[in-house]
């Protein structure tokens, strides 16, 4: 699905280099963990992924299904199925949740070459992914993520996902500023698209996210590269243990100082 | 023997004119000539007009703009039961326009107006009460000159908007209207303006809104026309009355709309907003925005929320003041302008001003100009919002305050979607 290889990247307005050279592959249908310090690279994969600028790629590629990511604007990329579910989504007043969704939908559809989602068909499916996502009504007619508690921005990411049914999902953070209770909600609607056909790269600091939705493959990531991979053991090894002796391993003990 | 002077500017403005003679506002008439005579025409050097070139309106002819043919969008309001009102540069369109006929409402002609009539006792004296502290000479030599316009007097809740319908079809029309509308104690009046009017248009509108009656207006001042515009609003507004005035500007060469609110009343709420878009690759844009309101009553609300879209060399101005009374206690005013460069061609230029007498208020003013926030953009387009799209999205919730200022949600909605097209039409 997702092949990452040595990957470079530098901030574009100083000589800053953030990635150096990150190798990752995601197989259809597998969910990825990533975890790692403060600063080691983590959200800047994801932004480097979606396209954001500011970010200076110097080696190295990325694809999706075989098509290179890195060539393409963020629309193309989100056509092509890529997903980054952020860590503060962004409030745009004057414009309705509603009307953004179905604009980000139809637009997909469109350059996919589908026939745009009528205002009734478009209705009965966001109501229906809104109430599994406890959306109400009013927070689909707000403008969007204006006035959003933390918990009900994140639910309105996935609610967002599920409506545009990416391949590829990036979580970056989610769990950060949720409760107990909207993190279970948040991952139950994560769980529920799980299937073969779609992937998942979660970035975050803790493993408690990790209980809710359970990876296949766990990476440790530090000074802007994946230094160890394993099964979900590893994220209860770092939970006890901390990063320092992974770290250490890989001469960065500095890293944490 | 005496050579003769090179004429005043007032002199070239006004030999170009033939006044109105005679009738119920000959008096006002005529007073506003010694004022306009007093006062002068403008010139670069005026403070009031530092950012904004008069020249193009002080001179003794129009200079010519083509009318635009609109065939691709229907009428503004279009869809709106309202009594249509029809000038065709300047000139009254008796076929075009609706019966003038509403219940509660007595509207009648200025150029045809009786030798005693209501509106005798004001016609132009709002008009010369805005004239403080500030001059405002294309308001005077209007009120000298206008040659037609509507007065309206409501005496109870309008079941239709009234819609004045403004088309420009010569290229030299250089129409100067004047309306006069007066609300009664507790009457209710939608007013709608539309179109270009002419090559170059002078038009002043006074208000008068007396004790808990409600004036909306909304207006739309054609779109990607060339032509140039001057207008006045003034308005006095009453106890527990209301006065809500949004104005949508799309292109035009030069528009310079001054509103100018007088609270006389307690518990009185006066709110004008207005949403300016500017591609200057249209041939030349400049919007100005001037607005003065004075809080002369206690507890008076006082809102002015002003929007402008800027691209291609585009220049939008704002000059907006609250001045607060010795002993209008409690007023809550509020100004903000701010504009939206889409490039680094386009220039804002804002002068926001409080002036306050009185202790117990509150008062406050902003304004920004900046780019689209990156961020936003980005978060648009990682869902697969095209570039063009997401910028026109960025534009919608930019203006959204502004619009949010029309409570009809009907009328709301239209002025949206000119504002959506506009964007369409102005892409890249």
């Amino acid at each position: 699905m997702l092949e990452i290889k040595n990957l470079h990247v530098k901030l574009e307005e100083e000589d800053k280099i953030i990635l150096k050279g990150v190798d990752l592959t995601i197989e259809a249908g597998t969910v990825h963990a990533i975890m790692g310090p403060n600063g080691s690279g983590k959200s800047t994969l994801s932004y480097v992924l979606s396209g954001r600028d500011g970010y200076e790629v110097t080696e190295g590629s990325a694809t999706l299904e075989g098509a290179e990511l890195l060539e393409m604007e963020p629309e193309e990329r989100a056509a092509a199925g890529l997903f980054l579910a952020f860590q503060y989504p962004v409030e745009i007043p004057g414009v309705g949740n509603m009307t953004f969704l179905r604009t980000a939908v139809n637009a997909q559809r469109t350059s996919r070459g589908q026939d745009e989602l009528s205002a009734g068909e478009f209705l009965k499916i966001v109501r229906q992914k809104a109430a599994a996502l406890k959306i109400d009504a009013d927070m689909l007619k707000r403008p969007v993520n204006v006035g959003f508690s933390g918990g009900e921005k994140k639910r309105n990411e996935i609610l967002q996902m599920a409506m545009l049914e990416p391949k590829m999902c990036i979580l970056d953070e989610t769990d950060s500023g949720l409760d107990v209770d909207a993190m279970r909600l948040v991952a139950e609607g994560v769980n529920a698209l799980r299937d073969a056909g779609r992937s998942f790269l979660v970035i975050t600091h803790y493993q408690r996210l990790l209980d809710h939705i359970k990876p296949d493959v766990v990476h440790i990531m530090a000074d802007g590269r994946i230094l160890k991979s394993g099964g979900p053991e590893l994220a209860l090894e770092v939970e006890q243990n901390g990063y320092e002796a992974i770290l250490a391993e890989h001469g960065l003990s500095g890293v944490l100082a | 023997m005496s050579t003769a002077a090179k004429p005043t500017p007032v002199e070239a403005r006004l030999a170009t004119l033939d006044l109105p003679r005679g009738g119920a506002f000959a008096p006002a008439r005529a007073e506003a000539l010694a004022r306009l005579g007093a006062m002068g025409l403008p010139g670069r050097r005026d403070e009031y007009w530092r950012w904004t070139d008069p020249a193009s309106l002080n001179a003794p002819a129009a200079i010519p703009a083509k009318p635009l043919e609109i065939n691709d969008e229907a009428p503004v309001f279009d869809t709106v039961d309202r009594v249509k009102l029809v000038f065709v540069d300047g000139v009254f369109d008796a076929a075009a326009s609706d019966a003038p006929e509403l219940a509660g409402v007595e509207i009648s002609r200025l150029a045809e107006a009786a030798d005693l009539h209501w509106a005798a006792g004001l016609y132009g004296a709002l008009e010369t009460a805005g004239q403080k502290p500030v001059a405002r000479p294309f308001a005077a030599l209007n009120t000298a000159a206008a040659t037609d316009g509507v007065l309206i007097r409501v005496t109870g809740r309008a079941a239709r908007p009234i819609n004045l319908i403004y088309v420009h079809n010569s290229e030299v029309s250089d129409p100067i209207l004047h309306h006069v509308i007066k609300l009664e104690e507790g009457a209710e009046l939608t007013l709608l303006e539309t179109g270009p009017a002419g090559a170059r248009f002078n038009k002043v509108m006074e208000v008068d809104v007396a004790k808990a009656a409600r004036f909306h207006h909304i207006r739309v001042q054609g779109r990607d026309h060339e032509r140039r515009a001057i207008t006045h609003i003034f308005a006095r507004v009453g106890e527990a009355a209301l006065f809500k005035s949004f104005t949508l500007t799309a292109n035009g060469m030069l528009t310079r709309n001054e509103c100018v609110i007088d609270i006389v009343g307690n518990d009185a709420m006066a709110h004008v907003a207005g949403a300016a878009l500017g591609d200057g690759a249209t041939g030349a844009f400049l919007h100005d925005d001037t607005v003065f309101v004075t809080h002369g009553a206690e507890r008076g609300e006082s809102r002015q929320v002003f929007k402008k879209v800027l691209k291609h060399g585009a220049v939008g101005t704002f000059q907006g003041k609250i001045l607060v009374k010795p002993g209008a206690q409690k007023t809550d005013g509020y100004q903000i302008s701010q504009s939206l460069l889409l490039d680094d061609d386009s220039q804002f230029l804002a002068k926001p001003e409080l002036e306050i007498y009185a202790d117990d208020v509150k008062c406050s003013h902003g304004s920004t100009t900046g780019a689209i926030d990156e961020t936003a953009l980005f978060y648009l387009r990682s869902r697969g919002v095209p570039m063009e799209e997401a910028v026109a999205l960025m534009v919608i919730s930019f203006v959204a305050d502004a619009l949010g200022e029309i409570e009809d949600e009907g009328l709301r909605d239209e002025i949206q979607s000119r504002l959506e097209a506009w964007l369409a039409r102005h892409r890249g």
